[in-house]
């Protein structure tokens, strides 16, 4: 009988190995999802060496605490719910004047603003290079509240699934609906501004 | 009938094939309509396709290396216990 290789286990296995003292298993959970945790923390904090910290505690904390994760949830899930905790103390250290939360209060206006209508390019990305369309890209989802960036980064770039998010960011699952339409609402039109056809003007909607 | 507004409203149940087929098909016959809901609706989708497809962001060697220190001593700090 052979083992399966690192990279091919089962996530509960690498878990329970973890548990058991098994370093190795729990460097293939950071590999796994380091660039996602990193990825996020800059998303949040908004700077560069706090997300580096925040990476590093994320990961601490979890081995640290490895025997409060519930198997129910996945492992992925439970980490972002650290990280996101970590990032938010960062930001609070940050901005002592006022404390940062995602359940504070946000803008209850309009929860579908648009303002600008009009039809993108067939394949507008392919006016960019790679690393112009990144930039394009980072530059949109940091425009947006922090309230807004956690969730669109969880739901649709991480692809975790609504109640998945909700249970990270401890949110309600209404809560993260409307954050989403706003977030993707917003990108659209941020987007919109690169992608949209050549010569078509915008005009005003609603 | 459904107004832009409910449109909207709606448009990313739409956008995530989470709704009835009910109201779905309100939905469609609202954008065959309508040609801004129609383009909101494009353009939504297709920012949401164009962030799906962006690659976690690399770790440098040097955050990696200081990570992999820290939590072997956190390890070998664990196992004295």
């Amino acid at each position: 009988m052979t083992a399966p290789s690192l990279a091919e286990a089962d996530e509960a296995l690498l878990v329970a190995q973890s548990r058991e003292g098994d370093g190795r298993a729990f460097g293939e959970l950071v590999r796994r999802y380091e660039g996602k945790i990193f990825r996020l923390a800059q998303h949040v904090t908004q700077n560069r060496e706090d997300a580096e910290d925040v990476l590093q505690e994320t990961f601490l904390k979890a081995y640290e605490h490895l025997d409060q994760f519930q198997g129910a949830a996945k492992f992925y899930t439970w980490i972002v719910r650290i990280a996101v905790n970590q990032a938010l103390m960062k930001l609070r250290r940050r901005r002592t004047d006022r404390s940062v939360s995602l359940d504070e209060a946000i803008d209850t206006g309009e929860d579908t603003i648009v303002r600008e209508v009009a039809a993108w390019d067939e394949n507008p990305e392919q006016r960019f290079s790679r690393a112009e369309l990144g930039e394009i890209l980072d530059t949109a989802i940091q425009g947006l509240e922090p309230p807004y960036r956690s969730v669109f980064v969880l739901r649709d770039i991480d692809e975790l699934s609504t109640e998945e998010t909700a249970d990270a960011l401890g949110l309600s699952i209404p809560a993260v609906k409307s954050r989403l339409l706003r977030a993707r609402l917003q990108l659209r039109e941020k987007l919109t501004r690169h992608f949209k056809r050549k010569g078509d003007d915008a005009f005003a909607y609603l | 009938m459904l107004t832009c507004k409910d449109f909207l409203h709606e448009l990313s149940d739409y956008l995530d094939h989470s709704l009835d087929a009910d109201l779905r098909a309100k939905l469609e016959s609202h954008i065959a309509e309508c040609p801004n809901c129609w383009v909101i609706a494009d353009t939504t989708r297709r920012t949401i396709q164009i962030y799906k497809g962006m690659d976690p962001y690399p770790v440098p060697a040097d955050v990696q290396s200081r990570l992999m220190d820290a939590l072997e001593r956190k390890m070998a700090a664990k196992q004295k216990k």
